[in-house]
């Protein structure tokens, strides 16, 4: 009981999420891009929900047509270092020796500095961009991984199946893709859920920066950098994305917390 | 009889891990003594027990014997040659006639595969049999341990410790071995059931020929279905000959220490003393014979030389 | 009798529904005696020995009574059942490394023990803590008085255990399978040390086990459980001669025995442990017994009593 509630609610805002980013025409009240002179600094209003900005363009719908970038930058931001972390993760985890003592003393390089900060400092060498961004984010975030995946190789690499594997005279790439692996991924799996709040963060404080989407591009970070301005006279513009960043970080924690707990007492 | 493996005076060494202290303070290099120049042979279709209590390097036998460990020194030889040289073909041969059942039934079986696709993975990587026949042996195997065919089709978890350590004997019969090495494989269970998995195991002997290495803790297992007896101390065997001389003429003072601490189930029996002292840490084994601190008829010779395996037995004592 | 259980029973209440793991236990202990409570796992012995100390936690619902001295030990405030424990009962548990605090030495933990349940004084106490070192075989006391659990090994820890317990001189002694963890050769050491202080303090014991050896070599009356419930109690020589329970009897037969040889089959029970979260409506046995009628089945048996001598099965005669 106590794991459906967070579990489900976590799932039906991203099920929201998704149906957003997917057909966003079919939801927007407005063209989000249409000028409208007459509602210029709207306030909230029963017309515009959510207020409309500078050039008359209505927030609710900006806000609903960015959400596919940055479910874009959640889902991208996340798989590059999930699946370098992993690989890394899985083979010094297995094989140990000084790749493992290497692997270490690099992980804890990059664990030193603040995660953000190395963020921009590789985007600031890169150029701004959100190609460059997941570059950038795959050279920092892979470590996570990484280290939670060498956690669980280790512990199973010494479980009596995987000793039964070699015995049986399986090869090494066999007892690591069909029996280590499975059992080492779901820890790794079910952080990916967590992080993936962290990444609509991450993308949207790049964005509000300046370093991450580009206008037009509307994203949730740059949508809240273009209220800035208009912070003490109109609120309302980064009211909208604030929310709406507060709601999908919402969504996948929950749904990450969920899932680690139902894995849990599966167990 | 023809011997089908053997060990050859095998040695291992754990290597203790070393601090930063370690280093500095320049302290030896300490390391657990898991085997000390351990020999047996074992013959085709006979079952040999290894006893013993903890330290005493039985596991880590078991596991250099079936090539998960590699000896410091000495061989472990199949056929006439050293496992370690063993390459590509020579190697899956081996694996294919030395298997082994671990001791815990939970931590042995994938908990992600059903029992079905973990027999079947081992048909089909070996090419046991053609493909089309693979869930016909399946079934076989599930009937050689007395489980049912629905058994394929559920996980591990579904299963008490018993019947895992009949799905796990499954798997290793799959491989139609010639040896099977059975470690502790059932001090996990209740007695009702261990009696369930000795008789499994005598009636597989008896029907396929199988030579067994029962390694455990209990006497009287050993006793009860072992042909030859090899009692281990400290990494070393100290005593070894048939099962009915062990028991009714012990030699060596820790094989007679050893009988008379198992309680007997006769109750009121009377009982010899009690052996002095504790386990001497593997990490330190004392100098000559390392039962010597604790032996009731111990000689000077005993604390500086050790004896060495003659005839069956390792001590100064017996000549 | 000092300690006498009635219609003991021990609900669980866990998220998949109530567990039955003592289901109406009758026991009883004579002063000075040794009470041998032996069964399988999920027999409820362990949790048996719990209740009787009321160490069992907030989602076991305890009912019947458990009479220490004509006193209800169930009904007893906080205080006096504080005082109880300490200074009339001593507990032994399983796992001495999990039961000793790792991060204090031994010298306080049996210190704290002293302080809590007499009245000496510092000095005093240093001097009882040597004392009891001693009584249960400790040597060099002084300097073990410092160390810390982990400086201990497994058998040293279990007699510190022990020296813990009899801190303020209880008059029964609890303990949950004290030798399980321990090889054989210190499993005897500890056991004799146990009968010795039972005979040298006029302690009564109550010695939960899993091996019918021990209770053959340490025990005057065994009782014998099997899902929560006794079935079958007496002196431990004239149970193991005639067992009157099915139970009993399969139990002692799937044992390898002392004239066992190699070859000889054992008697297995045949099925799995009962389960306990849905109790069976006759005797729990009765699936997995080779001798039960068609009442074994819908009626659970009484228990009946012949001299001294209690059992509860309808196949007894039959035995």
């Amino acid at each position: 009981m106590r794991v459906w509630l967070p579990l489900g609610a976590g799932l039906l805002i991203l099920a929201a999420l998704l149906v957003m980013a997917a057909v966003p025409d079919l939801l927007t009240p407005y063209d989000p891009l249409g000028f409208d002179y007459e509602a210029l600094l709207a306030e909230p209003s029963p017309a515009h929900l959510f207020g409309t900005d500078q050039f008359g363009r209505d927030i609710l719908s900006r806000t609903i047509a960015a959400s596919r970038i940055d479910l874009q930058i959640a889902v991208f931001a996340m798989v590059g270092p999930l699946l370098i972390g992993s690989v890394i993760g899985l083979l010094v985890g297995w094989f140990g020796g000084w790749a493992d003592a290497l692997f270490g003393r690099l992980a804890d390089i990059v664990v030193t500095f603040p995660f953000l900060v190395l963020v921009i400092a590789i985007v600031a060498v890169l150029g701004p961009g959100l190609i460059n961004m997941y570059i950038a984010v795959a050279c920092v975030g892979w470590v996570v991984y990484a280290k939670l995946m060498r956690g669980e190789v280790r512990v199973q690499r010494s479980a009596d199946y995987v000793a039964a594997g070699q015995v049986l005279g399986f090869s090494t790439g066999r007892v690591l893709l069909r029996h280590v692996l499975p059992n080492a991924v779901r820890p790794v799996l079910v952080y990916a859920v967590t992080d993936m709040a962290l990444a609509i963060l991450l993308g949207s404080s790049l964005g509000y920066l300046g370093l991450g989407a580009q206008p037009p591009e509307a994203e949730w970070g740059v949508l809240i950098a273009d209220g800035k301005n208009f912070f003490t006279t109109a609120p309302w513009i980064s009211l909208a994305p604030g929310v709406a960043i507060v709601l999908a970080g919402l969504g996948f924690s929950l749904t990450g917390d969920g899932l680690q707990a139902l894995l849990d007492v599966k167990r | 009889m023809s011997i089908v493996l053997q060990a050859n005076a095998v040695e291992r060494r754990f290597p203790a891990p070393r601090g930063l202290a370690d280093l500095l303070l320049r302290r030896p290099i300490r390391a657990v003594h898991a085997l000390s120049g351990v020999s047996i042979a074992i013959e085709a279709g006979e079952t040999l027990g290894v006893v013993g209590e903890s330290g005493c390097g039985k596991s880590t036998l078991a596991r250099c014997l079936v090539r998960l460990i590699a000896p410091d020194a000495g061989a472990v030889m199949f056929e006439g040659q050293d496992i370690a040289t063993l390459r590509s073909s020579d190697r899956l041969r081996f694996n294919r006639a030395v298997q082994m059942v671990f001791q815990d039934p939970f931590a042995s079986l994938n908990p992600r595969m059903t029992v079905g696709a973990a027999l079947a993975e081992v048909l089909r990587v070996h090419n046991i049999v053609p493909d089309a026949d693979i869930p016909a042996r399946v079934l076989a195997l599930l009937d050689q341990v007395q489980l049912p065919a629905s058994a394929a089709g559920r996980y591990p978890h579904a299963f008490s410790g018993g019947q895992r350590q009949r799905i796990g004997i499954a798997r290793a019969l799959a491989m139609e071995p010639r040896v099977i090495i059975a470690d502790e494989p059932v001090s996990a269970l209740d007695v009702s059931v261990q009696a369930q998995i000795v008789n499994l195991f005598m009636e597989l002997q008896e029907r396929l020929g199988l030579a067994i290495v029962f390694i455990t803790h209990d006497l009287r297992l050993v006793r009860h279905m072992a042909h030859r007896v090899a009692v281990m101390y400290l990494g070393r065997v100290v005593e070894t000959g048939l099962t009915h001389d062990i028991f009714e003429a012990p030699r060596h003072p820790y094989t007679r220490a050893l009988i008379s601490a198992v309680p007997s189930l006769i109750p009121g029996q009377a009982r010899a003393d009690a052996v002095r002292g504790e386990l001497p840490s593997p990490m330190a084994p004392p100098p000559g014979c390392p039962f010597h601190p604790r032996c009731p008829i111990v000689m000077p010779r005993c604390a500086s030389d050790a004896p060495s395996l003659i005839n069956g037995v390792s001590c100064w004592a017996a000549g | 009798m000092s300690l006498v259980v009635r219609d003991l029973r021990v609900v669980f209440d866990t998220p998949k529904g109530p567990v039955w793991a003592v289901d109406g236990v009758d026991l009883e202990v004579a002063p000075g005696a040794v009470l041998g409570l032996v069964g399988e796992s999920g027999s409820g012995k362990s949790v048996t020995l719990r209740a009787i100390a009321r160490l069992l936690h907030a989602n076991a619902t305890v009912s019947g009574e458990v009479l220490w001295e004509d006193e209800d030990v169930l009904a007893m405030p906080p205080d006096r059942l504080r005082r109880l424990r300490g200074a009339e009962i001593g507990i032994v548990f399983q796992e001495p490394m999990a039961a000793l605090n790792p991060v204090l030495t031994i010298g306080l933990q049996i210190d704290e023990s002293l302080e809590a349940h007499t009245e000496l004084d510092t000095k005093g106490r240093r001097a009882r803590a040597l004392e009891l070192l001693d009584l249960v075989g400790i040597a060099a006391g002084g300097a073990r008085l410092g160390q810390y659990p982990h400086e201990f090994s497994g058998g040293m820890r279990q007699r510190a255990m022990i020296a813990i317990a009899l801190a303020s001189s209880p008059k029964l002694l609890l303990a949950d399978d004290p030798t399980t963890a321990l090889d054989v050769t210190i499993q005897d050491q500890i056991l004799r040390l146990l009968l010795r202080l039972k005979a040298e303090l006029g302690m009564g014991l109550v010695l939960v086990t899993h091996d019918l050896g021990v209770v053959a070599q340490t025990c005057e009356r065994v009782a014998v459980m099997y899902a929560g419930r006794v079935c079958e109690a007496g002196p431990v020589a004239s149970v193991f001669a005639s067992p009157r329970h099915a139970y009993t009897q399969a139990l002692l037969r799937a044992m390898p025995g002392e004239g066992a040889r190699a070859g000889a089959k054992l008697v297995p029970i045949p099925g799995q442990a009962p389960r306990l979260d849905r109790p069976a409506q006759g005797c729990a046995f009765q699936p997995r017994c080779t001798v039960s009628e068609s009442a074994c089945e819908t009626r659970r048996p009484s228990m009946e009593t012949d001299g001294d001598r209690r059992f509860a099965c309808y196949a007894e005669a039959r035995l």
